[in-house]
């Protein structure tokens, strides 16, 4: 680097220091963010691994790792699914009640009586349906690229059982609307269960907490469907997250050609 | 690049740079985005149905209360009431804290209504005659409608008055 450019660079951050020393020294500002500006590589590094919403990446990403055409974004939309869900999800539920003579024509009321229920109905559907979509295309990216492969074999675990709950919160939430289709899926769903060898039997009573479909069964699907199935599906996710960044961040195909420009 | 061509102002003050420019743009779009989020959440949560019972509704027949008697209707909280002049209707919610104030069956004439959270009393007509209710008990409008008596709890009249039957 020449000497001027240097100098350049040094008098600017010197400028920025001067705007940004007030709020920098703060007591209050210092106690929230424990790192000076960002401009060196450690304050950097500070500022990724110091901050809860970022601290689950890594503090330096791979050029490649980053490319649309690697992952195609698939787990990381997942994840906005999620987030989409979770927010329509608890909007819907300051209208629904779980019980057999509300539930119908609450959902009704939703579409036709509340201010943009029907837009956050068929948000909530739409991103449902996604989600599936796009764990299974997510799945099917990881097995095609081996990202499967160790040291990232627990995280496929993970993955699967991730897969499962997202299948789970699909089938609980189609109870909900209480119609002919809901009625009839969650029938066969339970039939299916039943088939179970041995404990069928007993595993269909849990389910439905009675023989039939009805008041018991709505409200442990709602239960499920509100309650332990999203935060199981949080807890997990926080961990795959994390479990990516340990097993050494993004599966990446070794690079054609060895000493170029490196594993970049 | 600059957007801005006053050249007597130095440009590396005045220059808005297209990052600078498009940072605006979308903060902007954002901003007003989640504004029309806002707006839209709050008319989403104020409910356009309600699915409570109505304030406007029939208590019953003129005849059905004699001169000097109370009718109660504790699902409603009030109180129907005759006297020499005509009827009137009050509210049964104390007007100290709100608790539900007791018709005294076996009463004597000064202490018609009691109220058993902080023993406020209340004469016939409302009155207070002891305790801490700073106010007589609210009357709301008592409509008479081919004999049938008709209540509206949302509409409150002034303290007093009597429909003449």
């Amino acid at each position: 680097m020449s000497e001027t450019k240097e100098t350049t660079l040094t008098a600017e951050r010197e400028k920025r220091r001067g705007l940004m020393a007030l709020l920098h020294g703060n007591r209050v500002f210092r106690s929230l963010f424990r790192h000076g500006l960002p401009d060196t590589n450690r304050n950097r590094a500070l500022a990724t691994f110091s901050n809860f919403f970022l601290h689950v990446q890594p503090v330096k990403v791979r050029l490649r790792a980053i490319k649309f055409t690697q992952t195609f974004y698939l787990g990381g939309l997942s994840l906005v699914c999620f987030g989409t869900l979770t927010i329509t999800g608890i909007l819907l539920m300051f209208y629904y009640h779980p019980s057999v003579p509300r539930a119908y024509e609450d959902m009704k009321d939703l579409q036709f009586v509340v201010s943009s229920g029907t837009f956050l109905r068929n948000l909530h559907r739409w991103s449902a349906h996604v989600m599936v979509a796009l764990v299974f295309l997510h799945m099917v990216r990881v097995f095609f690229a081996g990202a499967y492969k160790p040291p990232r074999e627990f995280n496929w675990v993970l993955g699967v059982i991730l897969f499962v709950l997202t299948v789970l919160l699909s089938y609980t939430g189609y109870l909900l609307p209480w119609d002919q289709l809901a009625y009839w899926a969650v029938t066969v769903g339970a039939n299916m269960a039943k088939a179970v060898p041995v404990m069928g039997e007993d595993i269909r009573f849990l389910m439905l907490g009675g023989t039939e479909v009805g008041e018991n069964a709505l409200i442990r699907f709602y239960v499920l469907h509100c309650v332990v199935l999203p935060l199981a599906l949080t807890g997990v996710i926080a961990l795959h997250l994390w479990r990516v960044r340990k097993d050494g961040g993004l599966h990446l195909p070794p690079l054609k050609g060895k000493g170029g420009e490196g594993d970049r | 690049m600059a957007l801005v061509d006053d050249l007597n102002e130095p440009i590396s003050e005045r220059e808005i740079t297209r990052r600078r420019a498009l940072l605006t743009l979308g903060g902007g779009a954002l901003g007003v985005a989640s504004l029309g989020g806002i707006v839209t959440l709050l008319r989403f949560m104020s409910p356009n149905v309600l699915f409570e019972p109505a304030t406007r509704f029939k208590v019953g027949r003129v005849e059905d209360i004699p001169i000097g008697s109370v009718l109660v209707i504790p699902k409603r909280k009030i109180f129907v009431a005759r006297n020499d002049q005509g009827c009137f209707a009050m509210s049964s919610v104390c007007t100290h804290l709100g608790c539900m104030v007791q018709h005294q069956t076996a009463s004597k004439a000064k202490e018609e209504f009691f109220c058993p959270c902080h023993g406020s009393r209340f004469d016939f007509e409302g009155n207070v005659v002891g305790g801490p209710a700073p106010r007589p008990l609210d009357q709301v409008s008592l409509e008479i409608d081919g004999g049938e008596l008709v209540v509206d709890i949302k509409e409150t009249v002034p303290h007093g008055t009597v429909t003449e039957v």
